[in-house]
């Protein structure tokens, strides 16, 4: 075993468990991290792995319990310390980044008085030399470190700036282990990627050892030196960079590379079918077997042992042997070879405002019959502005939408019925475009009588086919959206909209709130109905890898503006705009990553 | 900011004017004569002239609202027609018996509530917790009277004889000469608003106890004391200071029941009277005391609630 | 290419029929022992309000003996020499009535204006808004009090006045509910497939906020309560000779030294209607923050 001061985190079977049912939340967990080195903690939401961040904090979540294994940070055991000395370990010796630090930061306190008060707690300096302290950690993460800005509350900050604060806050004792929770979530990739930089920058300065926990593996491919890959409360894989992004070899990691939009789009992007087990609900076996294409009797009787196959990389897999394939790769499938018909959506000099600021400029754009055209911009672009204007749903717009040749007007309420159900849309995050006190059966009968009245038994038998064409079964109708996962709800907001047989969908960020898994189980659905019913789509995101997945075109917004557009070949390969470029540039990515390596 | 308190102020202001509309619509409706009312069944035709011009009642609805607005304003505020007497002598001493009740029973409920809410929060479903919350909630439901009557035969006169059932302070003395007379009325109203300000500072405390923040703050490894009064509690405060204004409001409304339980002599009182006696213009005096009190205390916490809010303080700088 | 559980190989959820969601939130409440104490105390005394009369051994008005006395009847004379355990019996029912119909119309009246408020946003949000405010400024019994004055002891004025001095109370918390539902996109959703806006607020919204409103009525209920009975008590609500809780204790609280029976009965009764109301409305609110976070 590594020395301590070498290996300040050491983590031991260790289990957490929801302390009312004992069930277990995270199981037979063992990491180490090396002073200097980022280990990547990957995984889906509810795998576990921010509790397990928190565990090296020597903190749990209320309801949840360590019940057995041992978290070492610096040599000592986190279970067997007072409670005094594990705060004074908190944020002196482990410190944490916060997800949000728009929530984390606390609204009535200055900057100042949030940096200092770690070092007055942790460290011995005098005061003049905590100031000190506090404006080299301000001066590390690139940001001022006047009185003028020290004064400021946390609102007074950009989302990024105040990711910066946490960072500062973070490495002002000197600690010997980070926990990053995601820090880069909800920030754009611009500011994303400097402040992964700065991450990086630090640890190694530094040596500090740690753990970032993500979901993103385009993230974690830029940052981690190893990569551990949790699936359902369990570490199923685990390597250095290089080994787990070349040669996967537990099942889940290959079909999570495989659900990774590649922004070379050298492959199609394929979902993984099923969902993970939530604590209390997980089989006998291994924890991904029903899931599992592999999948032998072993698999279902016991849970695998790790085994190392090369020195570093672990797996938890009876079928490891067979899995050095790797997945077998789809041809990077061409996109339905359908040709663009005549234009079903033209937009031509609109522009639009929220209150007395304008928010988009001389927009053009035309969308083809059969076609996808996919508007890629930042949050704060107009790129869902610009969505909305096309639905009715934003009035306060000027110049023209028009509809197959014909003029629309400005509001959803005063446009004909006819208009309304031609086009549809789809909204980003399908917990809030369902009504919660609707079961499934009800929201789509309703689409369905609203356009094509007919007897309550023709509407049945209906919802039936429009659930069927979305993938769900029939069971469906009677629940209600909290009894479906995320992706079953925007199945079945899909199907909602399908029911109104549409000339357009519009997609505002269908998959943004999705796991990457399901993420690309809704972009193969889509590309299976751009096949079937020849619908035309525009597809609204912000993020540039998926678009290889799914559209013919591409326009670039920025700023309210249109800056480039073109097919997507020419986008991605030749881009004009240095607009365009940037974003190319600043868009983390396995490939780019693990070449640079 | 100065925009915002401006246009809180404004608006304030023109709730108070809406308020004076609906209060004059509301007894201008009365049917039959003021005049008459004033003057008893007996009186001669040229008094009852003489004093229906005196009173404006010949001229239209907006004129007679103006004059008696602008008397409102400047202290004018009419005569009592059940006693004659100018009705701002008649009240002015009540007001001040009425106003010490308000403030003593708010001196200590308002610190007691904040105390108690922030220590069954961190108490949160433990048997302390459930206690409280249970008490509270029984004395939430009761009405005043019911609370006042029960104080009444418990301390002055069926199982204790320790306090007066009756508040009996002479005309012409202050409530502050007779403490005594103070206790059960005041006490009274401290049960009532108690319950509703301490479970407002619970839950705002819970509710920040919850936060992003306040985890944060202690996976920086800060001692909980700081972690308690330096991060939580100013955030938890703001929702009581509005709370609390709006039952300092409250009690200018509920010492109507209570003064009447106790006899006290303050406006309450005053107006059941005066509504018995169908006295209009004290009635009006009255209600537009009652309901300027709460828009003023309103407003005051709206800015109180801006100058503790870093967000809303700075905002528009 | 299905990430779904609900293919027919997939692992079966239990087979849930979910009632509707004020039912759910009721059952959740009925797990509190606080809620359950709470209603048997409301059952028991809305019984004795509605059935009392069958009950009781004489007329309400009827004069059995000497006042005040404590050897006649179960409970004795009050001041007037009628029997108290009657007047009792007979005086919960206009009580319950009166709080009964005051917060169903003040309730209605609010929600409507709270959700139109709501969804209408803007200039039309901020008028209704300030109009309320204005009915804010006066406390429930003040307005109670103004109206009286103007018009007299009128029962059905006093519901009515009651009931609008809930609706902006109730008002500003359905649109405060109804605001977070507001900007979810479901209800884009329905503007941009062109519903109704009534079909909107009722079919949209409103069974989004059962839960507040469902606490809302019951707070209502409990201050109505107090209300009537306090309007009552002040001898401006129900007069004489009428039996009523409140009014008993108007006539009866200066001899309560020596005939405290004929006081604290109609207090007691009061007391409990309000207490086992408002326990109810407490395991509701505290049952529908676990259903509506699921």
């Amino acid at each position: 075993m590594a020395a301590p001061g070498r290996t300040p985190v050491q983590i031991r079977e260790l289990r957490i468990e929801l302390s009312r049912t004992r069930e277990d939340i995270v199981d037979e967990i063992s990491l180490e991290i090396r002073a200097g080195e980022v280990l990547g903690l990957v995984g889906e939401s509810g795998s576990g792995k921010t509790t397990v961040g928190m565990a090296l904090l020597g903190y749990c979540r209320p309801g949840g319990r360590v019940a057995a294994g041992a978290v070492l940070v610096d040599g000592r055991d986190l279970s067997e310390l007072a409670d005094q000395v594990l705060r004074s370990l908190r944020g002196g010796l482990v410190s944490y980044i916060p997800q949000d630090p728009g929530t984390a930061l606390n609204p009535a306190l200055r900057i100042r008085k949030q940096l200092l008060e770690t070092l007055e707690t942790h460290t011995k300096l005098s005061e003049a030399e905590r100031v000190q302290r506090m404006r080299e950690s301000l001066g590390e993460v690139a940001l001022p470190s006047d009185d003028e800005f020290l004064t400021r509350y946390p609102h007074q900050l950009s989302g990024g700036q105040q990711q910066r604060v946490a960072i500062a806050m973070a490495f002002a004792c000197r600690p010997k282990v980070i926990i990053c929770d995601e820090p880069t979530t909800g920030l754009d990739v611009t500011t994303q990627a400097r402040v992964l930089q700065t991450v990086k920058e630090l640890c190694r300065l530094h040596s500090v050892a740690a753990l970032y926990v993500s979901h993103d593996l385009a993230v974690v491919a830029e940052l981690a030196d190893r990569v551990a890959v949790m699936y359902a409360g369990r570490i199923v894989e685990s390597g250095t960079r290089d080994q787990l992004f070349t040669t996967p070899r537990h099942p889940y990691t290959q079909r999570l590379l495989r659900a990774v939009p590649d922004l070379a789009g050298k492959r199609t992007v394929l979902g993984i079918p099923g969902r993970a087990p939530l604590p209390g609900n997980r089989p006998g076996g291994c924890f991904f077997e029903p899931r599992c294409q592999l999948a032998v009797d072993a698999c279902r009787q016991s849970f695998p042992a790790a085994t190392m196959l090369e020195p570093g990389h672990q797996v938890r897999c009876y079928r490891a042997a067979d899995t050095a394939a790797g997945v077998t790769a789809d041809e990077a499938a061409a996109l339905p070879g359908i040709t663009a018909g005549d234009s079903v959506l033209e937009i031509s000099g609109l522009k639009a405002r929220h209150g007395t600021r304008e928010t988009l400029f001389d927009i053009e754009l035309a969308v083809s019959r059969h076609e996808c055209v996919a508007l890629v911009g930042e949050s704060g672009s107009g790129k869902t502005t610009l969505a909305r204007c096309v639905a009715g749903l934003h009035r306060d717009y000027t110049g023209e939408i028009r509809l197959a040749g014909a003029v629309l007007a400005n509001s959803a309420r005063r446009r004909s019925s006819e208009h309304r159900r031609q086009i549809q849309y789809v909204f980003q995050n399908p917990y809030a475009s369902l009504n919660p006190r609707r079961t499934v059966g009800q929201t789509i009968a309703r689409q369905l009588q609203l356009f094509f009245p007919g007897s309550r038994r023709e509407v049945g038998s209906r919802v039936s086919q429009c659930l069927e064409r979305v993938a769900l079964s029939e069971t469906a109708i009677n629940r209600f959206p909290d009894q479906l996962s995320g992706g079953e709800r925007q199945r079945v907001a899909i199907a909602r909209a399908l029911a109104a047989e549409p000339a357009l969908l519009v997609c505002d960020e269908v998959t943004s709130a999705l796991d990457v898994s399901v993420q690309a189980a809704i972009i193969d659905l889509l590309r299976d109905l751009r096949a079937e019913i020849g619908l035309s789509i525009l597809f609204i995101t912000h993020n540039l890898a998926l678009i290889r997945n799914i559209a013919d075109r591409v326009c670039v917004m920025t700023e309210g503006r249109i800056v480039e557009t073109g097919t997507v070949t020419e986008v991605f390969e030749d881009p004009q705009a240095q607009y365009t470029k940037q974003l190319l540039a600043n868009t983390p990515s396995i490939e780019a990553a693990l070449g640079h390596a | 900011m100065s925009r915002f308190l401006l246009r809180r102020l404004a608006l304030g202001l023109l709730t108070l004017l809406l308020v004076s509309v609906v209060v004059f619509a509301a007894t201008q409706a009365l049917p039959g004569d003021a005049a008459r009312a004033i003057l008893g069944r007996d009186a001669t035709p040229q008094r009852l002239a003489a004093l229906r011009a005196q009173l404006h009642l010949n001229q239209s609805v907006f004129s007679q609202y103006g004059h008696w607005l602008s008397g409102m304003l400047t202290g004018n505020l009419g005569t009592s027609a059940a006693s004659q007497q100018s009705v701002s002598s008649l009240l002015s001493g009540r007001i001040g018996n009425s106003a010490f009740l308000v403030f003593v029973s708010a001196l200590v409920a308002i610190p007691l509530s904040i105390v108690l809410g922030v220590w069954m929060a961190m108490r949160r479903d433990k048997l302390a917790d459930h206690v409280g919350s249970t008490v509270s909630l029984v004395l939430a439901a009761l009405p005043e009277f019911v609370i006042g009557i029960l104080l009444v035969v418990v301390f002055a006169t069926n199982v204790f004889h320790s306090l007066p059932a009756v508040s009996l302070i002479p005309p012409g003395d202050h409530a502050w000469q007779h403490l005594n007379d103070v206790i059960l009325p005041a006490a009274t109203l401290v049960l009532a608003v108690t319950p509703y300000i301490s479970r407002i500072m619970r839950g705002s405390m819970i509710e920040v106890l919850e936060s992003d923040y306040v985890t944060m703050a202690r996976l920086k490894g800060l001692p909980e004391r700081t972690v308690i009064w330096r991060h939580a509690v100013p955030n938890a405060i703001v929702p009581a200071i509005q709370v609390s204004a709006l039952q300092l409001a409250w009690m200018a409304g509920g010492v109507v029941v209570v003064e009447f339980v106790f006899s006290f002599p303050g406006i309450g009182a005053a107006l059941v009277d005066a509504v018995g006696n169908r006295d209009v213009p004290v009635v009006q005096a009255l209600t537009m005391i009652i309901a300027a009190v709460y828009v003023v205390l309103n407003v005051g916490a709206d800015m109180a609630t801006i100058l503790l809010t870093p967000r809303l303080r700075t905002a528009g700088r | 290419m299905t990430d779904t559980a609900l293919t027919p190989s997939a692992a079966p959820m239990a087979p849930v029929l979910r009632q509707r969601q004020w039912l759910a939130t009721l059952r959740t409440a009925l797990g509190f022992t606080r809620t359950r104490v709470g209603l048997l105390i409301f059952v028991v005394m809305v019984l004795i309000a509605l059935l009392g009369p069958l009950f009781a051994p004489h007329s309400p008005t009827e004069f059995v003996g000497a006042p005040n006395s404590s050897s006649t009847g179960l409970f004795g004379t009050d001041t007037l020499g009628r029997d108290v355990f009657s007047r009792f019996l007979y005086g919960g029912r206009s009580v319950l009535g009166l709080a009964a119909a005051a917060t169903a119309f003040g309730v209605a009246l609010g929600v409507a204006i709270g959700l139109a408020a709501a969804y209408a946003g803007g200039v039309a949000d901020e008028v209704l808004m300030r109009i309320a405010d204005v009915f804010l400024a006066f406390p429930q019994i003040v307005l109670a009090l103004l109206v009286v004055t103007a018009f007299g002891p009128k029962l059905w004025l006093i519901i009515l006045t009651v009931a609008i001095s809930h609706s902006p109370r109730v008002a500003r918390v359905m649109r405060g509910a109804a605001l977070q539902v507001v900007e979810r996109d479901f209800v884009r959703a329905a503007e941009a497939v062109g519903e109704k806006r009534s079909r909107i607020l009722f079919a949209e919204l409103l069974p989004n906020v059962t839960s507040p409103l469902l606490v809302e009525t019951g707070l209502r209920l409990t201050y109505s309560i107090g209300l009537m009975a306090g309007i009552s008590f002040l001898g401006l609500g129900l007069q004489p000779p009428h039996a009523d809780w409140g009014l008993m204790i108007n006539e009866n609280r200066l001899d309560v030294t020596v005939q405290p029976w004929a006081v604290l009965l109609p207090v007691l009764a009061i007391a409990l209607l309000t207490v086992g109301t408002n326990l109810v409305t407490d395991g509701v609110a505290r049952a529908s923050i676990g259903v509506d976070r699921s």
